[in-house]
């Protein structure tokens, strides 16, 4: 087998393969917070703790209901969603008038609730939840060996951000939500119900969360803390991306994670702040962010 | 900082501030009572711990009341200038005085580098950009040699105040700590009623205005960033000194978040509000501690219940039926 600058192969190939699942979940996560900033114009804080409740919502709907890992892809997401599409109604609607940064505050203090709440009734240890049966094992494709649930994490994150992406740039449905980010007023007066259409891309974002939190079930321990963290890094994807386009928060997610992964290899004690050095960087350089059109 | 054509362009916003109104006055008075005798009817190191967090939240509400610049990251400094002040005191065993001076001054570092970058977004960007940066020293911290890891720093020393003076002693040190955070308190009270501090109102106001105006607002905005990373590093500082402990707890994100809670009680933009706001959520970790994560949920309720119904905060409440700023 041939080395790279002295790095065997696989490890090579094994960080990359890790670098592309965390890429996956900035994708998702960061295309999440992309949707609901365009049309709400708040960043939503919670969307860790959306993404944790996904996974928790999986995890009980096996262990209380009997419900596999296939229909919780598609019901933990909808349960979530439905939750945040609440919260939207009761509160966080309340706020459009005001500065943004009280939506900030908000979701926060909702995502601290949230979060607690779940620490006390599960604790902080983290619980089991098994690969599904058809996605366990793995394929052997001579240079690394490729577990199929990872690749299916993968390919699931790149149909769901694509899809999206279609949605909204190339559909009627689309055409709505990008005319209403522009200029709600005039949207609302060609008849279109733009409150019910903010409520409905708030639940969506949060659904894309919740997706991600399935995703992320069997291959991390599922913890009330696990989105804490890990949306602090999204914001910083955000940052680096801008939260003007679609694809580029895909992209940007996507790039990261495997820039996060090489990192892992050539510079170990680097790879949790890369991600950080790049976003200074890009301050520097291009302040509005890599695909960013608004300060 | 401010170059000399722009002292004389803020000079007649000035006019009808100079001076302290009588009953901040008596307020500021009165405050420095209670504070003289707070240790004498609740411990010392609780007292302490009040100061510490009153003067942080004073810090922040320096640049988020008077700057209009929301920061989520402001536990780096206060938990970076912590380290460096427990490292001070115990590796190279300087006084507290001295020791306290390097952290503060490693925290206004701090500041200048995350404040020249972070001022180049604004809004929640601006707020995504603190927090990002503070999470990347948070790592720092958990991997650095100095600081211990999961550890922190422990046992810190508290040596003899000028090398004469023994603070070992919490009632004696406590007079020391008072000096400091009230000292703090009246230097962001000046800062925020000088021409800086008026102009600094009027980019929080209005920022395109005050660009037309011909004020240089970035600098005014770092400038204001750095001064409050230094308070936070002030604060920092003295609560490891009090504690004898620098840990990864004052560097992480839920301190950050916190400062911002005491803010928002108190009152934005008010003086005594951050004050009050740092009084009350200090005194209800220290009773609710027994609830364990319930003490998270409650703090995320008042979060809510605050943006939702209550954005003046306490003293801002009171400010407006009194019809005087407090």
């Amino acid at each position: 087998m041939f080395e790279l600058l002295g790095i065997p192969p696989q490890v090579l190939m094994g960080q990359l393969l890790i670098g592309l699942i965390n890429g996956s979940f900035y994708a998702v996560l960061s295309l999440g917070l992309a949707v609901i900033f365009g049309l709400l114009n708040i960043i939503n804080f919670a969307h860790g703790a959306q993404y944790m409740m996904g996974a928790f919502v999986s995890w009980m709907l096996l262990n209380y209901l009997g419900i596999g890992y296939w229909p919780a892809l598609i019901l933990a997401p909808l349960v979530v969603g439905a939750i945040g599409i609440v919260l939207e109604r009761t509160m966080i609607s309340r706020l459009y008038k005001l500065d943004h940064l009280y939506g900030l505050l908000l979701t926060f203090g909702l995502a601290l609730i949230i979060q607690g709440l779940f620490r006390n009734y599960y604790g902080v240890s983290g619980l089991p939840y098994a690969i599904p049966p058809a996605l366990q094992g793995g394929q052997n494709l001579g240079f690394m060996f490729l577990p199929n649930y990872r690749g299916w994490v993968i390919v699931a994150s790149v149909i769901v951000c694509f899809g999206t992406w279609f949605m909204i740039e190339k559909t009627r449905l689309g055409s709505y939500l990008r005319a209403a980010t522009e200029n709600p007023e005039l949207v609302g007066a060609f008849g279109i119900n733009v409150p019910r259409m903010i409520t409905l891309t708030y639940g969506f974002g949060v659904g894309l969360a919740a997706f991600a939190g399935v995703l992320a079930a069997p291959i991390y321990s599922v913890n009330p803390n696990m989105g804490a963290d890990l949306i602090i890094v999204v914001f910083a994807v955000v940052v680096i991306g801008g939260m003007g386009s679609i694809m580029g928060a895909i992209l940007t997610g996507f790039g990261l994670g495997i820039i996060e992964g090489l990192t892992r290899v050539f510079y170990p004690e680097g790879s949790a702040v890369v991600i950080f050095v790049i976003m200074a960087i890009v301050l520097m350089i291009k302040p509005e962010g890599l695909f960013g059109n608004t300060a | 900082m401010s170059t000399s054509e722009n002292t004389k362009v803020a000079l007649p916003a000035m006019t009808h501030t100079v001076g302290m109104p009588r009953h901040q006055k008596i307020i500021f008075v009165l405050l420095l009572g209670v504070l003289l005798a707070l240790p004498f009817m609740v411990y010392p190191v609780f007292a302490m711990k009040v100061l510490c967090f009153a003067l942080f939240a004073c810090a922040f509400n320096l640049l988020l009341g008077f700057g209009g610049l929301l920061s989520f990251g402001h536990a780096a400094y206060f938990g970076m200038a912590s380290y460096v002040c427990a490292h001070a005191a115990k590796v190279w065993g300087l006084t507290p005085e001295l020791a306290i001076l390097a952290g503060t001054a490693t925290a206004a570092l701090l500041g200048l580098v995350i404040g020249s970058l972070a001022i180049r977004r604004q809004g929640i960007y601006f707020a995504m950009v603190t927090l990002a940066f503070a999470q990347m020293v948070y790592f720092f911290a958990l991997q650095a040699e100095f600081t211990g890891g999961e550890d922190g720093i422990q046992s810190v020393p508290r040596n003899d105040l000028l090398g004469m003076f023994p603070m070992s002693d919490d009632l004696t040190f406590y007079f020391f700590v008072l000096a400091i955070t009230y000292g703090g308190i009246l230097f962001i009270y000046r800062i925020t009623h000088s021409p800086f501090g008026q102009v600094l109102k009027s980019i929080r106001e209005n920022e395109p205005r005050a660009v037309s105006l011909g004020y240089r607002v970035n600098r005014y905005k770092l400038m204001v960033f750095v001064l409050s990373a230094t308070f936070a590093g002030l604060a920092g500082a003295t609560k490891s000194q009090v504690f004898h402990l620098a840990s990864l707890t004052d560097v992480h994100w839920t301190m950050s978040g916190e400062v911002v809670l005491m803010t928002l009680l108190g009152g934005m933009g008010t003086v005594l509000g951050p004050i009050v706001g740092a009084a009350v959520v200090v005194t209800m970790q220290n009773y609710l501690a027994y609830l364990g994560a319930w003490v998270t949920v409650i703090q995320g309720c008042i979060f809510v219940v605050g943006v939702l119904l209550f954005r003046e905060g306490i003293i801002g409440v009171l400010s407006r039926i009194l019809k005087k700023p407090l």
